[in-house]
């Protein structure tokens, strides 16, 4: 087992007891909410007449199901209208703080927590949601969680798990012109497999890692459960306590921030930690990666062939087949010149400032296809309101994006933002499955967000170091 | 505090009969669609499981109304345990060729799937809906974490063996539907056909369900005052 590094210290310091089953019981530090896994558990809870334990230690929000065009109340669709009035009762009569959308912070779950500072290194931070582990980027101990579990954190403020092991994946070099976080993660699933990594929590280290800025870890760590990973952090560093000094909660209590720095320093992983697996990557090889299949796992190098199934490892070879058939392509080709007819950037992977920063450099001057409908969900109303101040929106506009509302939105279609029929979507999203963006039939090649502007641009799947970058004004 | 006389049932094994699911990776998006979890509750999921695997039409609304006369007369008989919302939804027409829309296998409460089953989303909505369509028992290659840990949540175990093994229980499933299937938790067996194969519980699944604590709620709160103890041990805690 593992010893010495970020999670064996963040999980002790944490650990209540261990339960009869053998499982352990761990104290959480945060427990962020949102409106479609947690009603079902107040639900629970008034069953039990049970009351909310640490509504200081809970913070909600509202994602999924918000409009993203017209968000004025009643919503349109009643669904989402009840979800919502569920929302504001369940928080209200427990006295959690509730990011709605009049409050202006409200956002997708994994955007809002680091921009408040209350994602934070050394806390144990769960949701009801596969991409909690986006937190672990700032060196928390992040988790999703079933509904049932929700149920525990709100009862007690702790939750049932059994201690995984450790796997570091130790990025070396530097990434090349054009080449992202996003392309890193995608070669991470696809070299390890979706299920590589069931019964490991990921690591990543390293020259690559660490060059990131905070937004590019989170796009790394958030996809970790997309390699079987439910957890992935990075060492909090210089760039992480920056990141936090800058937020409200450290701007609010400056003091709190240096009484905290030993703690997290303390839980660094050690230079001598042991790791129950160690993989090595070297990030300066890596093109810009896109799927061409439906998982996240079937990525592929822009310039590189889509395998045939017949060359890959037997359990992959039906999966292989399957998503071929279903996205139409054909071994041997590459994914350039796929032809796009969505183009969307958002998602809690990549809908923070510096993406649509660098997306906006590819569109500016220039007009999306003819036939592509494009649009830029930012991941946050406050992503959304420094996007306008300096200008990213208005050049999404010109170029024909839609300039949307925060919210989850097509990543996975719970609202109105849905494909149609077997329309292929570029998408800076997460995940590629079958019926994921809403239909059925819809096809999705997940990419970093610069690939997506250039397919919005030329109306399908496009190297993006082949349109030269424009400055903005 | 939880209620007292709501006793937690062990689940030692599960008897029935099977049907198989067949395939790696199959997520959480394709057990339950996300347009199907605009609700605040689980009640009804049932008849979405496996959705758009099993149906034509788009949206629940129009499924519904297509097939709402053929649902009422199509009641699904009772099989190990009650399937309060378990009723097929049925629709000629409408209908993909999938396991779940067979006749033969409607009564089952014992899947058996390929690995990673049920990667993706952390949505409970899964499992509540194979539960609710009538499933007691998962047999499979693997499974993701968040999704088993879903299932022992609800009190279903999720039982491992290699290729081979699932392999050959998914063709005896199709060929004897009404074969009787015995997943003994305890002694990690499954026994089927007149023969018995070893499986994998995970330790901790295992104690949880055979000695029936896998509803964890009761059992965590009864820790407060170390839980208190843990909290005020950490620097970031308390100070609000």
């Amino acid at each position: 087992m593992s010893q010495g590094t970020l999670y064996d210290k963040v999980w002790d310091r944490h650990r209540v007891t261990t339960l009869p089953n053998g499982q352990d019981q761990l104290f959480v530090g945060l427990h962020l909410i949102h409106e479609v896994t947690s009603p079902q558990a107040f639900g629970m809870l008034r069953e039990r007449d049970l009351e909310v334990a640490r509504p200081d230690l809970t913070h909600a929000t509202v994602d999924h199901i918000v409009p993203t065009a017209d968000q004025s109340r009643p919503y349109s669709d009643d669904a989402a209208e009840e979800m919502m009035a569920e929302r504001e009762e369940n928080v209200r009569d427990a006295g959690i703080q509730f990011d709605d959308p009049t409050t202006g912070n409200q956002g997708i779950v994994h955007v809002i927590g680091p921009e408040q500072g209350i994602t934070q290194p050394g806390r144990t931070i769960v949701c009801g949601d596969s991409h909690t582990s986006t937190h672990g980027a700032f060196g928390a101990l992040a988790f999703g969680i079933g509904t049932s579990q929700i149920r525990d954190v709100l009862a007690t403020q702790t939750v049932a798990m059994e201690k995984q092991k450790v796997r570091k994946i130790q990025v070396d070099g530097e990434l090349g012109e054009g080449v992202e976080a996003k392309d890193i993660v995608l070669e991470i699933i696809r070299r390890l497999g979706t299920e590589g990594g069931v019964g490991y929590v990921y690591e990543y280290a390293g020259e690559a890692i660490e060059n990131l800025d905070m937004e590019g870890r989170m796009s790394i760590c958030n996809m970790s459960i997309e390699g079987g990973a439910r957890a992935g952090y990075v060492n909090p560093d210089e760039t992480t306590y920056e990141w936090l000094e800058g937020t409200d909660y450290f701007r609010a209590n400056p003091g709190e921030f240096d009484e905290l720095k030993p703690y997290w320093e303390s839980i660094r992983s050690d230079d001598d930690a042991e790791y129950d697996d160690v993989v090595t990557i070297d990030a300066s090889e890596l093109d810009p990666v896109v799927t061409w299949g439906t998982t996240p796992g079937q990525g592929v190098g822009i310039h590189d062939p889509i395998p045939a199934p017949e060359d890959l490892p037997g359990d992959k070879q039906d999966t292989a087949r399957r998503a071929q058939k279903h996205m139409r392509v054909e071994p041997g080709e590459t994914m350039e010149g796929y032809d796009v007819d969505v183009a969307f950037l958002g998602s809690c992977t990549n809908a923070r400032l510096p993406d649509l920063r660098r997306a906006a450099r590819i569109v500016k001057d220039r007009q999306v296809a003819d036939d592509v409908r494009a649009f830029v969900v930012p991941g946050s109303q406050r992503v959304q309101r420094a996007a306008e101040e300096e200008g990213l929106a208005d050049i999404f506009r010109e170029a024909g994006f839609d300039w949307r509302n925060a919210g989850c939105s097509m990543c996975l279609g719970m609202n109105e933002d849905q494909l149609e029929g077997d329309e292929a979507c570029a998408s800076s999203s997460n995940r590629n499955f079958v019926g994921r963006q809403g239909s059925k039939d819809g096809r999705t090649v997940l990419m970093n967000p610069r690939m997506v502007a250039a397919a919005a641009i030329t109306g399908e799947v496009t190297d993006v170091r082949d349109l030269k970058e424009v400055q903005p004004a | 505090m939880s209620d007292p006389t709501e006793e937690i049932p062990e689940v030692d094994h599960v008897e029935g009969t099977g049907i198989p699911i067949r395939g790696n990776d199959i997520d959480t998006d394709q057990i339950i669609p996300a347009r199907f979890m605009k609700v605040v509750t689980f009640d009804g999921l049932g008849q979405f499981s496996f959705f758009d695997q099993r149906f034509d039409s788009a949206t629940p609304e129009e499924s519904q109304r297509e097939d709402s006369e053929a649902r009422s007369a199509s009641d699904r008989s009772s099989g190990q345990s009650p399937r309060e919302d378990g009723e097929a939804v049925v629709d000629a027409d409408n209908e993909k060729d999938h396991p779940m829309n067979e006749e033969r296998f409607q009564d089952a409460n014992v899947m058996v799937v390929n690995n990673n089953f049920g990667c993706g989303s952390s949505r409970e909505h899964a499992p509540q809906a194979l539960m609710r369509w009538g499933i007691d028992a998962l047999i499979g290659e693997g499974f993701a974490e968040i999704f088993a840990g879903n299932c022992l949540a609800l009190g279903i175990p999720t039982v491992t063996a290699d290729h081979e093994t699932i392999d050959d229980l998914q063709q005896w499933v199709d060929d004897n539907p009404d074969g009787e299937i015995e997943v003994d938790v305890a002694a990690e067996t499954v026994a089927y056909g007149g023969q018995e194969i070893g499986v994998s519980v995970d330790d901790a699944q295992r104690k949880a369900l055979v000695d029936g604590i896998w509803d964890t709620t009761a059992l965590m709160k009864a820790n407060e005052q170390a839980i208190a103890e843990t909290a005020a041990d950490l620097p970031y805690v308390g100070s609000d």
